[in-house]
């Protein structure tokens, strides 16, 4: 374990551990944009600086590992001044277009103006003008509010390996970019989505569905789709999901896949059946029913091929797009009812 | 064949001897020494051969004609002179006075003190044999045969060397930190990234073996068995002059396997940079050679922990590894003895800007900045006023008038809000604006960050429009602050050294020029009489003899005046393009 002194406070961290990450066990608050503890350290954003004494300019304390007898100071006038600089200039590139941005009230660049209470700003001048024509159906990718802190890049690289995206040109005109800036065209697994820290990338999908509000419903369950069973959050308003994602303290860490990040507008979907439908003639069109009547029917059925074949003869697929409880209750009724094992899911890997 | 017979031509076939012409004057000697006539005067007595850049690019093409040991000079030779050297000297024994050149290019050497640079210009770098004559790769077979890496390493402490990038880490204590890490791989990089007009193109231009060299004893220090060559596109004759030094220098077992019969192997690679600036700084510069984009990433883990594919790994500079042969031949107290206390050896300076004679110098640390601008660069031209000199390239500061006496080593340019940088020195006169200067620096800065910080990104971006804006009469009560604020916020919380150091011409103009920032601001005027819209522009009456060229020229037709009579000029529709100013042959068109 390594010792070191935090804002006068004495703290021991594990050896290796960021400067960041020993002030976050003390519970002090640094501002970061591009830190992410799932991903590696990266100092870009220049928010999380910190000064450690014996040295001549503040340091990122989420690159710098800590030192045995280090003394490091978090917040000073000094600090203070460079992360408001920092935030200043950010924001004299921005659109400061918050009214209306799918991400107000889930922003930390929003969330860091407020806290630095940033309505003035010294700087003024030319602004990124990026054209939006990325006609991707999952991700709205809105580059005049990328803050540049490389999280995207990162976790497509780092996590996903598809590295569908990379930091082209210099200067002011820095922005990610897809090869030769052509649509997006990957596996949506839309992780870079999640861990934007602003409206540069959000979906498509649950656009205009509602940002953060009173009203929302947030239910922790399991993604249906397949065996991995990732950790998911439904959020709902009233009975519509809004917004699916995942929690990054869960076992898949907040990362999904495609079908689990935005495969659930079936919910929604005005297509789906309310009521039971039985074909009763040969090549007739399918008619509504009751329950009973369909019930009467398929379980008329099933005893009349189990009788003659016996009961190896009928098998049960489940769906992904049921819930747990259904499927479970689905493979109990083949075992235990029907009496064959004869059963599999869609979503067996 | 006796000495006394022997003549040599030497023409300049660096890059600005070749724009100059230097490689059709070369073919124009070989030509010449072909026709029969000739061949038959002279016979074989005469070589002729390309040599790299001895300084002067001003003067190109150069041509050094040595009989026995008596070297003539000749200054902007272009082929159809060369007939007339051929005859007349060559042939005749009477030197050609006119082509000569004058005391100033022999005051121009003689107050240098040639070390790094002393076999450029002398020997053909294309031949590997005439760098083996002046004693070439003897250096490193000793190394290899008689001392141990750590005796190098210490031998390079004590020498004093300071790394020649700018930083001026000291070049022993950097390898010794990188040989003490535990590792099954090091390497070694030679940072050729610059892009100052300076020491990179015309070190390995004029004598690529040196480099080599260097590499390998720096390799052998710390135990590395591949060294890259970080090089720019941009310098394609170096390129073209390094690659076949490298082929030549593994024909003769200089690289490769069990080098000069030891057991130590070496090898170096060439790596072609696409003209990032900032894949100078040697965290891009690693990551631009394992393919991914050069950006800058925090220290530490520093390269000599952890650089190259992760292994530890040492940069140097070219002019840093050329020194170390001579280091090694001298021993490390003679080197010791030039410069100096905190500055060892010599430097390159690439001396441009409003100086006489321009070009690449090398004098010992500690040279004051007076010695370089007049001594050996001959003073300003057109009888103008000195005003400062800008060093370090566009991250450096300006040095005004009164440290014109400044010993130039590392601390003392920092001292003065400056730094060495690579060592170029640009020097400006009267008639240069400070805040222009400083605003096309910063153009330059702001276009080459990496966009991975946002001081760095849009702070200098901020601090270019401000510098705009004052330039352009916008300037408000308050901009000099704000600028200086900025500034400082950007230098103390940038990621890497090019923010650390890209508000610097900034600085130290507010620093040195404040008088001029303020003349913009508060009374919208350029005492410089550059910024174009601070500057209005009228015909004196009295000068002014109506010959009309002025409005015949004038591209917005603000001109207006009868015939052989006083004209005036429209201010509301002048557009300040100064045709006019420069086309009146009565000096009568005013500028204020």
């Amino acid at each position: 374990m390594i010792n070191l002194t935090i804002d006068e406070r004495k703290v021991s961290v594990k050896e290796g551990a960021m400067i960041l990450d020993a002030a976050r066990e003390l519970e002090i608050f640094i501002p970061t944009l591009c830190y992410d503890p799932r991903l590696k350290p990266y100092g870009g954003c220049r928010l999380c600086l910190v000064e450690i004494e014996g040295m001549s300019r503040p340091v990122s304390s989420c690159t710098t590992p800590v030192a045995e007898r280090m003394v490091v100071t978090t917040h000073n006038d000094h600090l203070y001044r460079l992360r408001r600089t920092i935030l200043e200039l950010l924001l004299s590139d921005h659109p400061n277009d918050c009214m209306v941005c799918e991400r107000a009230g889930d922003c930390t660049l929003q969330d860091l103006a407020y806290f630095y209470g940033l309505r003035d700003n010294r700087f003024r001048g030319e602004m990124r003008k990026f054209e939006e024509h990325d006609a991707n159906p999952f991700i709205q990718r809105d580059m005049n509010k990328c803050v540049l802190c490389g999280k995207c890049v990162r976790v497509c690289d780092e996590v996903m390996g598809v590295n569908a995206i990379d930091f082209a040109y210099r200067g002011l005109s820095t922005r990610i970019s897809t090869p030769y800036e052509k649509d997006l065209d990957c596996e949506f697994c839309g992780q870079c989505m999640s861990v934007c820290p602003t409206g540069a990338l959000t979906s498509k999908v649950w656009a205009g569905e509602g940002r953060r509000r009173m009203d929302v419903k947030y239910t922790d369950t399991i993604c249906p789709y397949c065996g991995c069973g990732c950790n998911i959050t439904l959020h709902s308003v009233r009975d519509r999901i809004v917004k699916v994602n995942s929690r990054a303290d869960n076992g898949n860490k907040g990362w999904l896949c495609v079908k689990g990040r935005f495969g659930y507008e079936f919910v929604n979907s005005p297509d789906r059946l309310t009521t039971p439908l039985i074909r009763r003639e040969k090549n007739g069109d399918l008619e509504p029913a009751t329950w009973n009547e369909a019930i009467s029917l398929i379980a008329g059925r099933f005893e009349d091929i189990r009788y003659k074949h016996g009961p190896d003869a009928l098998a049960g697929l489940a769906s992904g797009r049921v819930t747990n409880e259904e499927n479970y209750a689905f493979q109990k009724f083949f075992r235990a009812v029907i009496g064959t094992n004869n059963i599999d899911h869609c979503a067996r890997l | 064949m006796t000495v006394e017979n022997k003549i040599a031509v030497h023409v300049c076939n660096g890059t600005g001897g070749m724009v100059a012409g230097g490689g059709e004057v070369l073919q124009a000697f070989k030509d010449a020494f072909a026709e029969s006539g000739v061949k038959a005067e002279i016979g074989d007595r005469c070589s002729v051969n390309g040599v790299g850049c001895r300084g002067l690019c001003a003067r190109e093409v150069l041509v050094d004609i040595t009989v026995g040991d008596e070297v003539t000079t000749y200054q902007y030779i272009q082929p159809d002179m060369v007939s007339r050297l051929v005859e007349e000297h060559i042939i005749g024994g009477t030197p050609v006075e006119e082509f000569m050149v004058g005391k100033d290019y022999h005051e121009f050497l003689s107050r240098q003190k040639k070390i790094v640079l002393a076999d450029c210009g002398r020997i053909d770098p294309e031949e590997i044999d005439a760098y083996l004559d002046v004693g070439g790769y003897s250096v490193v077979e000793k190394t290899l045969k008689t001392m141990s890496p750590d005796e190098v390493i210490q031998l390079v402490k004590k020498s004093g060397l300071r790394g020649r990038g700018g930083a001026g880490f000291p070049t022993g204590v950097k390898w010794e930190l990188c040989a003490k890490n535990k590792a099954d791989q090091r390497y070694i990089i030679c940072n050729s990234d610059e892009g100052d007009p300076g020491a990179v193109p015309t070190l390995i231009e004029g004598n690529p073996h040196s480099v080599i060299e260097g590499m390998t004893i720096g390799a052998y220090a710390i135990g590395a068995d591949m060294g890259f060559v970080y090089i720019r596109t941009e310098y394609p004759l170096a390129v073209e002059r390094l690659k076949k030094a490298i082929d030549h220098a593994r024909e003769r077992g200089f690289l490769g396997q069990s080098i000069h019969g030891s057991t130590f192997d070496f090898d170096i690679r060439i790596k072609l940079g696409a003209g990032a600036f900032v894949c100078g700084e040697e965290t891009a510069l690693i990551s631009s050679i394992v393919g991914e984009r050069g950006m800058p990433r925090a220290k530490p883990p520093f390269p000599a922990d952890e650089g190259l594919w992760g292994k530890p790994t040492i940069i140097n500079n070219t002019e840093t590894f050329a020194n170390l042969p001579h280091i090694l031949r001298n021993g490390p107290e003679w080197y010791s003895s030039i410069g100096t206390e905190t500055s060892k050896g010599t430097k390159i300076i690439a001396l441009t800007g409003k100086v006489r004679n321009a070009g690449l110098i090398e004098v010992p640390m500690g040279t004051t900045i007076r010695e370089i601008v007049f001594d050996i660069g001959g003073g300003i031209p057109d009888g103008k006023l000195f005003k400062a000199v800008q060093t370090g390239g566009p991250c450096g500061g300006c040095v005004p008038q009164e440290h014109l006496d400044l010993p130039v080593d590392y601390e003392n340019l920092a001292r003065v809000g400056s730094m060495m940088g690579s060592g170029s020195m640009v020097v400006l006169d009267e008639t240069d604006c400070m805040v222009n200067m400083a605003a096309f620096f910063l153009a330059f800065n702001q276009a080459e960050s990496c966009g991975k910080c946002p001081p760095c990104r849009i702070g200098t971006k901020r601090l270019f429009e401000i510098l705009t804006g004052i330039m352009e009469g916008r300037g408000r009560k308050g901009d000099i602050e704000l600028l200086l604020d900025l500034s400082a916020d950007i230098m103390d919380s940038s990621l890497c050294g090019l923010g650390m150091v890209a508000p610097n011409p900034v600085v130290s103009t507010i620093r040195y020029f404040r008088h001029e920032y303020e003349a913009h601001i508060r009374h919208k005027r350029c005492p410089a009489k550059v910024c174009r819209s601070l500057l209005t522009y009228f015909i004196r009456a009295d000068l002014c003899r109506g010959c009309g060229v002025c409005a015949k020229g004038c591209p917005v037709g603000a001109i207006t005046g009868i015939k052989k009579e006083p004209h005036r000029i429209d201010t509301s529709a002048c557009v300040k393009c100064g045709a006019c100013y420069d086309t009146c042959k009565f000096n009568a068109v005013l500028k204020e």
